[in-house]
């Protein structure tokens, strides 16, 4: 170790800060400057703790499937006469649906229409929450010889979650669709008017920008539009909601509050990104 | 004739001296790290950050030095996908300042920590947003921070609790002969 005078140690104590306050300003300005860097960074560290994240899902589902039991066990009376309600309202759906699939089967053969091929899709655990105070995102933890790429679009079970914007060896940050940079064109399935739901942070993301005529209603389903090629048609999303200051917000299908295991599509789309993703999405490899 | 100490001795005594230096920045890296573990609250880590920040530069400012709260605050920035510095910034400034007032702060009651730490956060909070809005050039709403402030405030307690049972321990072992 090197020896220095108390004086000279005292002053270079003194000035560590003010030189340390002016370089997290420098950093800013390199973040700022550089933002490829920032992210390589975010992603470096996000795939050298993946591992341990994973880890760590193991006792954490344990407590909050715990947690979870407790609530189904002081429910369940009140559970079990919903589920039989739905149960008999989807009884008729599935005959309809049923009746719907072989006319549909029938149209399709007569019309000799050529169906789209079933996309390919990943599964990846969640690992990690990616977002900060102001953006809501996820980090997926996935193995090292993985196929994602930066615009492919994660559902859960239920619906849309949001789309990839970064992608590191081990893991992947999944823009959620109700962060505040979140735009999603989707379209109104009984009007077929189109709209763009913006996020806001919250539970709920707002629509916005709908044609003038055709208000969204109240209990309309929401569904993705293939409008600037970022999503593909019809994919569910949610349902219109009115705020208690009546703007219409959306429903969404997917728990986003409780994701832990959502599907990577690759529908092959290279779309509008969202801002902070600079890079272009790269292509899709060759089959 | 005197003997000389064993060197055994001597470097364990190294290794547990420096291992009681890092102990603070280390645990306040591990929290962080276990904070971004999903669980249903968002913006968990720089609620995390800032309590044991504000608690070591009160308690003990030797085992807080500015370069390790300045590695905090980039941990916090690449964990949480903020704008890189911006942590690094309000930690450094809370930091300062909270070590600058230590001398007053380290005297008063647990409440009397509590809301002083209260002041600081909705500072820390106000100065993040700021520049959350100027790096990221659009306004950004005022209720996630304040949420914030209210989680990391709710957070001192028990963190501040578990933590000095820890520096009371440290104290003791620096005590011993």
């Amino acid at each position: 170790m090197i020896r220095l005078s108390i004086p000279l140690r005292q002053a270079l104590a003194r000035l560590s800060l003010p030189v340390l306050i002016a370089l997290a300003f420098g950093t800013m300005l390199l973040g700022k400057a550089d933002a490829v860097l920032a992210e390589r960074a975010r992603m470096g560290l996000a795939d050298l703790l993946a591992p341990i994240w994973s880890a760590l899902q193991q006792p954490v589902a344990t407590i909050r499937e715990a947690g979870q039991e407790a609530e189904f066990l002081f429910n369940l009376r009140a559970e079990n006469a919903r589920l039989r309600e739905e149960n008999e309202r989807l009884r008729r759906w599935q005959a309809t649906a049923l009746a719907l699939e072989a006319e549909n089967a029938m149209l399709q053969r007569q019309l000799s229409f050529v169906p789209e091929a079933a996309p390919a899709f990943q599964t990846a655990r969640v690992v990690a929450d990616g977002g900060g105070i102001y953006a809501r995102a996820v980090l997926l933890g996935i193995g090292p010889n993985h196929g994602v790429r930066k615009g492919q679009i994660a559902l859960d079970e239920r619906g849309l979650v949001g789309r990839v914007t970064e992608v590191g060896l081990r893991s992947a940050r999944v823009l959620l669709a109700t962060d505040m940079n979140s735009r999603i064109p989707v379209v109104l399935e009984s009007s077929r008017a189109r709209a763009m739901m913006v996020g806001t942070n919250g539970a709920r993301p707002r629509l916005q920008h709908w044609p003038e005529g055709s208000a969204p209603v109240e209990g309309d389903r929401v569904v993705t539009s293939a409008e600037a090629g970022a999503f593909p048609a019809g994919l569910p999303v949610g349902i219109v909601r009115r705020s208690e200051g009546g703007a219409p917000e959306v429903e969404l299908f997917a728990r986003l509050d409780r994701l832990d295991v959502v599907r990577l599509f690759d529908y092959g789309l290279a779309g509008i990104l969202p801002p902070e993703a600079v890079t272009r999405p790269e292509p899709r490899p060759r089959r | 004739m005197k003997g000389r100490p064993a060197p055994a001795t001597g470097l364990l005594r190294q290794i547990d001296a420096v291992a009681r230096a890092a102990f603070p920045t280390g645990l306040t890296a591990l929290l962080m790290v276990l904070a971004a573990v999903p669980a249903g609250l968002p913006g968990l880590v720089p609620a995390v950050a800032l309590p044991c920040i504000v608690f070591w530069a009160i308690f003990r400012p030797a085992a807080l030095p500015p370069p390790a709260v300045f590695a905090l605050g980039l941990l916090g920035d690449l964990l949480s996908f903020a704008p890189v510095g911006s942590g690094v910034l309000t930690l450094l400034v809370v930091a300062g300042l909270v070590t600058r007032w230590r001398r007053s702060l380290a005297q008063q009651s647990f409440l009397a920590v509590w809301l002083a730490y209260c002041g600081v956060a909705l500072g820390a909070a106000a100065l993040e947003w700021v520049l959350q809005v100027v790096l990221g050039w659009q306004l950004l709403p005022l209720a996630p921070g304040l949420y914030q402030v209210m989680l990391s405030a709710g957070l001192y307690p028990g963190l501040a609790w578990v933590l000095s049972r820890m520096h009371e321990a440290m104290s003791r072992a620096e005590s011993a002969p």
